[in-house]
């Protein structure tokens, strides 16, 4: 973890509400593993003080990128950043996801809209190639579907208004697969807490491994305010746990959703 | 140029700490700051168990500030000292220890386990947590109760006592009183303000716990206030805190009359800034040709004015 001042190289849209953010950061970026997050202070922001966490979505050279949908005035405010421009950032942060070895179980990725930003590093640290299941409510919440499928990945889109690929939820498609045939297969999931819910329901009913990437809202990032705890089984019980430190990434039969808000 | 304070018996190298709970235990940051550089570190609240804490969301973005209600989330006395504490006493610089009880004899016994420890810099007597339901602010908003804990961990230790007050009373005066009288060594001034924040699309509560403090700068005015009422009312020194954000800040807190100031909530977005205000006191001290930040301490002027109303 370094936290530095870093320089906007590209800050583009790339569809609808989503934008691509490029961050010159020569020092982080030979750092970062996949899942894990960069923890931005959006310098014009002034009286919203806190830092915005992002996962890191891929890395080249000596940048990074950062895949974001713009949600609320911070995301907004940078949307409008231009290349040249600097931002503050403490990465990289948190727990990651466990790269498949070769001969390792199949990955079956699960994203969720934006979700598909913190799997791409996955996909293309994995020697062991698998499928992608990515889901959102329209064809534009399909995000960098073609830059999965240039890794060799198989691609499998589902949206719930049937603009593109399948209509539904993208848990649909992956239990007609591990239907199919569940043995030697790994689930990596990263969306919305209801997606990453059913996703661990699934890995219990198939009996699979599941790593859900967690999604809570975060403060410092850093692992002292302790605002984005999330309940995780102990020997004799549960406990909060820290998403920004012990996560994002978590076991699926480690997370104790009946404690869950 | 000396920039040393003492606090009771404890000496700080420089006049800043961090305020309790914005810091963990320390080691979290301990990759991104020089913590030897500090006054003194200052740790989250622990009382004698372990605490779950509050269901999330725990914390809110406000304004200029900011909203917690975690609930003291924390190992316990036992699980402090076995997990953090060989860290933080390879420090060069203090451990300030904030404690906390439901009940005066809790407050007691953590007093007399972190006495027994050894090595500790000072106990802050955490008698203002708005968040909890037994405990905390309890103690802090009723004078008696206040006076209690703070000599019945007088009579256990003979550590340096901080007692950090609650800044939810009409006047903060007989409440510093009343801790100097039952013999804390210092003030910590202040704690969060209580508050809350509703989400207008969803109409809940942005805190699982409806309410909780409000730090950061927004509350930094009225944080000075309470630092300037306190230190005209007790000969003890104290800490400062609420908002600051930089060494202007800071300086504010002394001249207002603490003799140390802690950085909170500016932890979570800019983990330097403790650092940073070292620095710009220092660059203060050396512009004003100030040889000592005592005599920063409580030096507002008050112009002498006819007629003012």
């Amino acid at each position: 973890m370094l936290e530095q001042t870093v320089t906007i190289v590209a800050n583009d849209r790339d569809t609808d509400s989503y934008f691509r953010l490029v961050l010159r950061a020569p020092q982080i970026a030979p750092l970062i593993q996949p899942g894990q997050f960069a923890h931005v202070r959006i310098l014009p922001l002034k009286d919203a003080l806190l830092r915005r966490p992002f996962s890191i979505f891929q890395v080249a050279g000596d940048t990074f990128s950062i895949l974001y949908k713009t949600v609320g005035k911070g995301t907004d405010v940078l949307s409008r950043m231009r290349a040249g421009e600097e931002l503050s950032v403490i990465a990289p942060l948190g727990h990651g996801f466990t790269v498949p070895k070769a001969g390792e179980e199949i990955p079956l990725l699960v994203a969720g809209g934006y979700g598909m930003a913190a799997m791409f590093l996955l996909a293309q640290c994995s020697p062991q190639k698998g499928i992608v299941f990515v889901g959102g409510r329209r064809r534009v919440d399909i995000l960098c579907e073609r830059e999965f499928a240039a890794l060799g990945w198989e691609v499998r889109v589902t949206t719930e208004d049937g603009s593109h690929g399948e209509k539904g939820l993208v848990t649909h498609p992956l239990i007609a697969e591990l239907k199919r045939g569940a043995t030697g297969k790994k689930l990596f999931a990263c969306g919305p807490t209801p997606m990453l819910k059913a996703v661990g329901k699934i890995a219990e009913d198939f009996n699979l491994p599941a790593e859900l990437s967690m999604d809570e809202h975060m403060c410092c990032g850093t692992g002292v305010c302790l605002t984005c705890v999330i309940p995780v089984k102990t020997g004799d019980g549960w406990e909060y746990q820290r998403t920004c430190t012990e996560g994002p990434v978590f076991d699926s039969r480690e997370i104790v959703w009946e404690a869950t808000k | 140029m000396n920039l040393s304070v003492k606090i009771g018996k404890l000496t700080m190298q420089n006049p800043v700490t961090v305020a309790s709970g914005t810091f963990g235990y320390g080691a979290e940051y301990a990759r991104l700051v020089d913590l030897n550089l500090l006054g003194a570190v200052t740790v989250k609240g622990i009382r004698l168990n372990p605490v779950p804490g509050n269901p999330t969301p725990r914390t809110a973005e406000t304004t200029s500030g900011m909203l917690n209600a975690i609930g003291l989330q924390g190992p316990g006395v036992v699980g402090f000292i076995k997990k953090y504490w060989p860290f933080l006493k390879s420090l060069k610089v203090p451990t300030i220890i904030n404690i906390w009880g439901t009940t005066v004899e809790e407050y007691a016994e953590v007093a007399r386990r972190f006495d027994a420890l050894g090595g500790v810099g000072a106990l802050e007597l955490n008698v203002s947590c708005p968040n909890i339901k037994e405990g905390g602010a309890q103690f802090g908003t009723d004078v008696k109760l206040l006076a209690q804990v703070v000599a019945a961990c007088r009579k256990v230790t003979t550590l340096p006592l901080i007692t950090k007050m609650s800044p939810n009373v009409p006047s903060i005066v007989p409440f510093a009183k009343a801790a100097e009288d039952a013999g804390s060594d210092a003030l910590a001034v202040t704690n969060s303000f209580p508050a809350m924040a509703i989400d207008i699309h969803t109409r809940k509560p942005k805190l699982a716990n409806i309410t909780g403090g409000l730090t950061g700068p927004a509350i930094k005015p009225i944080a000075v206030k309470l630092v300037w009422e306190a230190a005209k009312a007790v000969k003890i020194p104290i800490i400062g805190m609420g908002g600051i954000q930089n060494a202007d800040d800071a300086i504010e807190f002394l001249m207002a009359g603490a003799t140390a100031v802690a950085v909170g909530t500016a932890n979570f977005y800019e983990p330097q800034t403790p650092l940073q205000v070292i620095a710009g006191i220092r660059d203060f001290m050396e512009k004003k040709k100030i040889a000592d930040v005592k005599e920063i301490t409580g030096s507002m002027v008050i112009p002498k004015t006819e007629g003012r109303c």
